[in-house]
């Protein structure tokens, strides 16, 4: 068996402190709350600047064609057309992943989707460059256009990236991006002792994040050369990057400020095309250019979740316990890498780290399609997985006649291990999540007990709280936060980390408060500014309250001697009995004796001179050394169970959800209101990707690119939510804190398809599970999912951990 | 961000004016703009780029309801469909035509969107209702610049889609409304209002304004309307299924309507499923005789949401529920 | 260029004179002719719910308005809610209970929730979900903001959170 208990937990954070938290924990109103439903707040497209040009993008008509020639002339003839731009302008290939460097902000040889780039126009006004987009003449040569996984496939596929870029190993042709094949432990052995084997095929259709706010970016070029972009970006840094190696500027000439994200859910990590072009364009007419995409050009951006087909075979015994797993999934990626290679190994890592699986074989695949490119949504590469997984496991329970909560319960991982994919497991608080969900819903008394037409559904899952590696290979830390003391008692704290509408600048600032003593209201962030601030690698993976919050930490118990010492002085008591809370530093022993922090920033001040600190994170390394062992380690993971109840209409098979339960391990809550609002909207996610969102695709065109068309669940579609905070205290995380913003989407969705089949007898193996689907099903007609025959690459063996290296 | 292409903006104080208007700048391509719930988003994806909006917000007399439940009642075709739906006489008269109008979009749409702009709304393909640049990456429909039917492409006729809330319940009402021209007014029934051309689906000329609509009396007349959709707010029909019926005092079928929408270029009335109807009592039989006919009209395709053979079985599932509905109503 | 027009509107309780094209709407002239942008747009289609403002007291979708129609009018934005410098008691409950997560639909919501609570001051749930059926939010999963809407109606603007 490779799962050894580590019963240490590791002690890299800053142990916590006896002192009762005065900030952490407690339910305060957000820092930019006020901001915000005053309608201050301000996002990139309500920016204006002096002399600003706008600019529109012109997008290919086509999904596959060679582009032979663009002419430009009639366009820049208009007037009020200031500056045109074709691809050829900007020749440097960018991408978020190092190895995926296949995109140009504007298409040179080839459009690779409907919607692709191909050349942007700056004006004087918006309607003047959306006008002018029509007097550019593009010459097409169309290309056979590859629309799916099996097309992709086939031998004489029409190769959408040429070039050695993409001619990854165990490639047939030039559209598949990259095929991995991981085995853990003898796969065979384990099937041989299973008293049940059985597989099974899913789809998950691909959907699409739906930022309420459609991407913007402003640029300006500053008569000094230095570069400015705001944008409405998770990743600040990388877009720095990007946009430094693309412009070949020296990166310090750059800055790239992330405004305040209307929405963001994975959909603003990617560099994008719009945000160079407009810089390009500020470069060429040394006038502030912005560009504000429509809905319709959202959906071009995409990056949303791949469609992913999958097989999957289980060895399980009739107690119920897992003897291996083979898991395959079929990712398709759309027309470029994007996170794609990360999204691929998503789909098969964090299969072990919900259920004790002790053996374990991944193949993988992702190709190429004429679509816009795929990349990480809330849950990344691991949401169609756990789909699969989940309802596979109903099957198994089933099948081996357990209940489906007994089946879950009996091999929840043991906290402290490591699985058999090598991934280091720390707290675990499944367990009670699935005890408290199945309590509250009474599920023991309802499953197979309600009346037809009426199911309930159980399903557990974990994520990531925070990638264990960055993008890019680098030694260099995550998260950086530094801190400014002033004479007033205030506290500045400056950092990277981006707010997207999930509260990172309040748990910021909530931290800096807590660890200084101070009110949240006298710490001001100021985030996300690659001129201004450390890096903070940005709002994905759910790594920020863990790696900003650490930051956070040591930053400020780097300062906090210097306070206390002068306040030791003045108040004559031993530094240690010293404590800070609420404005004050106190003696532990006589609250009373006890003086003002600005009192103390002014002594420290004169003695030491200006005050200031900074502090880092790097997550710890995670144990598995083999290849493709750099996605899935995280430095913790978080749990969550959700139970839910519905009607099924068995005439029309309109679902009706009445209720669901929510148990989510968030380690500790910095702000239970937050994580509660960050749970509650990741149910509403899921349950719009389980009930109707579909990004779907007709002659080589995205069918319902608006959202009228594409379905985002509306007030009267939200069923009443449960949340349950569960608190596990990760050694890992600040005060204990785990990740709460993504892993509570991922069991609602299996959570439907079981329900569904508790009330009506059917398996909707393929999302979304709509109305039409369960009709077929109930009569019979619902085929099922076929997954596309593939010579994979030889599996990269890994043999199972011996012994845990003591960390 | 979408905008409206130029136009200029005519602001007539009576229908007539404005009919005169549309005529006289018919070379403009003049429309008639009421709430611009439906007009301007198509503007805006440029499905129309008329040189002249006459913009009816101005006209008098054009709001409201006024009759009676036994004298048959009128709407100005001005009447927001929020009002419709609050208005106390409908809701207690005729409650299928509140029904219908609540469950038209949302509730900020329907403060703007009027009853008759709902009743003339252009019909939708999602081949169609998409901005210039994707109609042009699919070389453009024939209901705009184009020349094929995507969804029946060796159709001669356009197969957009009816998506009217309202329409099927005052074609099961027998209602009629007025279209005022250049030269004066006339009445026709609302069902003549409506031809099976996703293009031409309109039987007004093109400058007349539809100012009012008449309902007969009530008369004992039992009318319901159920809507299918994917979200229960913001969708358009994609299915609608309006029933009527008048009963004698045994409980025999005197008059039956069942009015199909969304499944056509026009509503669609079961005439053979409500001549089935007829003569009979409401039983559980009859309605599903009814409904194992009425539904065969429907012929929806694959251009709205959910799949088309959905769509056919779930029609003779709502013309059921809905005459299930009118049975249970029973006086 | 388009023939432009002299607008006079009133904002937020004050007459403002526009001169904007004639096909401007009234998104368009709020955010970008009087630099309101507290005003956002989510799809300018009429779609999503998120341009809403208050005209004569009713939510009005501003994508699909034509201010030369809305001169009589009071038109209200999300700005305008705040009177004296004092928030509106809606704005310190979406604070107070993390209905604005992104903040972006919420300026839309709230004039959306105004309108509901003036005509109808104790609205059951179903009654504010029904009324605010047009508005999307990808954030919240809509229930903060239910609270939120619950939460003023009550009267309870500035009692403790109860999580």
């Amino acid at each position: 068996m490779p799962t050894k208990t580590d019963t240490k937990p590791e002690g890299s954070t800053p142990t916590r402190e006896a002192e009762p938290l005065s900030i952490i924990g407690k339910p305060l109103m957000k820092v930019d709350a006020m901001a915000k439903v005053v309608g201050e707040t301000m996002f990139a497209d309500d920016l204006a600047l002096p002399r600003m040009l706008f600019c529109k993008i012109k997008r290919s008509p086509h999904p596959h064609a060679r582009i032979v020639k663009v002419d430009t002339s009639k366009a820049e003839a208009l007037p009020g057309v200031v500056a045109v731009l074709v691809g050829a302008e900007l020749p440097i290939p960018f991408g978020i992943l190092p190895v995926s460097q296949d995109e140009h902000a504007l298409s040179i040889d080839k459009a690779r989707f409907v919607g692709d780039p191909v050349a942007a126009v700056a004006a004087v006004d918006e309607e003047t460059a959306e006008a002018a987009l029509e007097h550019i003449d593009v010459d097409y040569e169309v290309l056979q256009s590859i629309m799916t996984i099996e097309e992709a496939l086939a031998k004489d596929s029409e190769p959408i990236h040429t070039g050695e870029l993409h001619r990854g190993e165990g490639s047939v042709n030039g559209n598949v991006h990259k095929a991995v094949s991981l085995e853990f432990g003898d796969l065979e052995e384990g099937f041989a002792e299973a008293d049940v084997v059985r597989e099974d095929t899913f789809f998950f259709q691909g959907n699409t994040h739906l930022p309420m706010e459609q991407h913007s970016a402003l640029a300006s070029c500053g008569a000094d050369g230095k570069m400015t972009l705001w944008s409405s970006t998770q990743t600040p840094h990388y877009v720095h990057r990007a946009m430094a190696k693309v412009l070949e500027m020296p990166p310090s000439m750059v800055r790239v400020i992330a405004c305040p994200n209307g929405g963001g859910f994975g959909g603003k990590s990617d560099p994008f095309n719009h945000e160079i072009v407009v810089a390009k364009l500020a470069q060429k007419t040394r006038r502030p250019v912005k560009v504000t995409l429509t809905r319709e050009e959202v959906f071009y951006c995409h990056r949303g979740r791949h469609p992913v087909k999958m097989w999957v075979k289980s060895g399980i015994k009739k107690d119920g316990s897992i003897t291996a797993m083979h898991f395959r999934s079929f990712l398709d990626g759309g027309a470029f890498g994007s996170y794609g290679i990360a999204s691929l190994y998503y789909t098969g890592a964090l299969q072990t780290v919900t259920y004790k699986i002790p053996r374990y074989k991944f193949e993988g695949l992702r190709v190429f399609t004429n679509k816009p490119p795929c990349g990480p949504k809330r849950g990344h590469g691991t949401v169609q997985p756990r789909f699969a997984i989940e309802c596979h496991l109903d099957k198994l329970a089933e099948q081996i006649k357990k209940s489906p909560l007994d089946v879950r319960l009996d091999k929840v991982i043991e906290p402290f291990s490591i699985t058999a994919n090598q991934l280091r497991v720390r707290t675990v608080g499944l367990k009670e999540c699935l005890e408290r969900v199945a309590e509250r819903s009474e599920f023991r008394n309802k499953h197979g007990k309600l009346p037809k037409g009426r199911g309930i559904g159980l399903a557990s899952s974990s994520y990531l709280t925070g990638a264990g590696l960055p993008i890019y290979w680098n030694k260099l830390p995550h998260s950086g936060v530094q801190l400014q003391l002033d004479r007033g008692g205030g506290v500045t704290a400056f950092c990277g980390s981006t707010d997207i509408g999930q509260g990172s600048d309040s748990v910021l600032a909530y931290v800096v408060a807590e660890e200084l003593g101070v009110e949240v209201q006298d710490v001001h962030v100021v985030t996300a500014d690659t001129h201004l601030t450390p890096v903070d690698l940005g709002s994905y993976s759910s790594r920020v309250t863990l790696m900003t919050g650490n930051a956070a930490i040591e930053a400020a118990r780097r300062l906090k001697p210097l306070l206390l010492d002068q306040a030791a002085e003045k108040l004559q008591v031993p530094v240690e009995r010293l404590a800070m809370a609420h404005r004050k530093i106190f003696d532990r022993d006589h609250p009373d004796v006890s003086m003002e922090f600005a009192e103390a920033v002014v002594l420290a001040e004169a003695r030491h001179g200006t005050l200031g600190s900074t502090g880092s994170y790097t997550p710890p390394r995670s144990p598995g050394r083999y290849k493709g062992a750099g996605v899935g380690p995280s430095a913790t993971y978080s749990f969550s169970a959700c139970a839910l109840e519905l009607e099924v209409d068995p005439e029309t098979g309109m679902v009706t959800i009445h209720k669901i339960w929510i148990a989510h391990d968030v380690g500790k809550s910095i702000n239970p209101l937050l994580a509660i609002g960050q749970i509650e909207g990741s149910v509403y996610m899921g349950l719009g990707e389980v009930l109707m969102e579909e990004q779907v695709f007709r002659k080589g065109v995205h069918k319902i690119p608006s959202m009228l068309d594409y379905k985002s669940p509306t007030f009267v579609d939200m069923p009443p939510v449960e949340s349950i905070l569960i608190e596990t205290l990760d050694p890992q995380g600040p005060y204990g804190a785990k990740e709460c913003g993504q892993g509570p989407l991922l069991p609602v969705i299996p959570a439907v398809a079981i329900a569904v089949y508790d009330a009506l007898g059917v398996r909707i193996d393929e999302s979304p599970v709509t109305p039409d689907k369960i009709v077929s099903a109930l009569e019979g007609r619902l085929r099922a999912v076929t997954v596309p025959e593939y010579d994979w690459p030889p599996p990269v063996d890994v043999p199972p951990m011996r012994e845990e290296s003591s960390s | 961000m979408m905008r409206l292409p130029p136009f200029r903006y005519l602001a007539p104080k009576s229908a007539q004016e404005a009919a005169k208007m549309l005529a006289d700048h018919a070379a403009d391509e003049a429309m008639p703009v009421a709430g611009g719930t439906d007009l301007y988003p198509n503007m805006k994806r440029r499905q129309f780029t008329p040189r002249v909006l006459v913009g009816l917000s101005r006209v008098e007399n054009s709001r409201g309801v006024s009759g009676s439940s036994n004298d048959g009642i009128t709407i100005g075709g001005m009447t927001t469909l929020t009002r419709v739906e609050q208005n106390e006489l409908l809701q207690t008269h005729y409650p299928a035509i509140t029904t219908a109008a609540a469950l038209v979009s949302a509730p900020v749409l329907r403060n703007m969107g009027t009853l008759g702009g709902n009743l003339c709304i252009d019909t939708r393909c999602n081949y169609y209702n998409q901005s210039y640049e994707w109609r042009k990456s699919i070389n453009f429909c024939m209901k705009k610049d184009g020349e094929i039917c995507w969804v029946a492409p060796s159709s001669k006729r356009c197969w957009a889609v009816s998506s009217s809330d309202t329409a099927p319940v005052f074609i099961a009402l027998d209602a009629e409304c007025t279209l005022v021209g250049p030269d004066g007014e006339r009445r026709v029934p609302v069902k003549s209002l409506y031809e099976h051309d996703g293009i031409d689906f309109l039987k007004k000329k093109r400058e007349e304004i539809l100012t009012e609509i008449h309902v007969p009396k009530v008369n004992g007349r039992r009318a319901t309307y159920l809507k299918l959709r994917r979200r229960d707010s913001i969708d358009f029909p994609i299915l609608g299924v309006a029933a009527a019926i008048e009963t004698a005092k045994d409980g025999t079928v005197e008059k039956a309507r069942i009015v199909l929408t969304a499944v056509e270029s026009a509503p669609v009335e079961a005439d053979k499923a409500e001549a089935v109807l007829v003569g009979k009592k409401l039983t559980e039989d009859a309605i599903e005789e009814a409904a194992s006919i009425a539904y065969r009209p429907a012929k929806p395709l694959d251009n709205t949401d959910l799949t088309n053979a959905y769509r056919k079985k779930m029609a003779r599932v709502y013309v059921a529920r809905a005459l299930r509905e009118l049975m249970r109503a029973e006086p | 260029m388009a023939e432009k027009q002299h607008l006079h509107l009133h904002v937020n309780g004050e007459p403002v004179d526009v001169v904007a094209p004639i096909h401007n709407t009234l998104l368009e002239v709020l955010r970008e002719n009087l630099r309101l942008t507290g005003t956002k747009h989510g799809c300018e289609l009429g779609e999503c719910g998120t341009c809403t403002v208050l005209v004569d007291g009713e939510p009005v979708l501003s994508c699909l308005a034509l201010p030369i129609e809305l001169q009589d009018a009071e038109i209200l934005t999300v700005e305008g809610l705040t009177e004296d410098g004092k928030a509106h008691p809606l704005q310190i409950a979406f604070a107070e209970t993390g209905a604005a997560q992104c903040g972006y639909c919420t300026p839309g919501i709230l004039m959306a929730a105004k309108s509901l609570l003036e005509k109808n001051p104790s609205p059951a749930r179903r009654e504010i979900e029904e009324a605010l059926a047009g508005n999307l939010c990808r954030c919240t999963g809509y229930i903060q903001i239910l609270q939120a809407i619950e939460r003023a109606a009550a009267g309870d603007v500035g009692k403790p959170i109860s999580v």
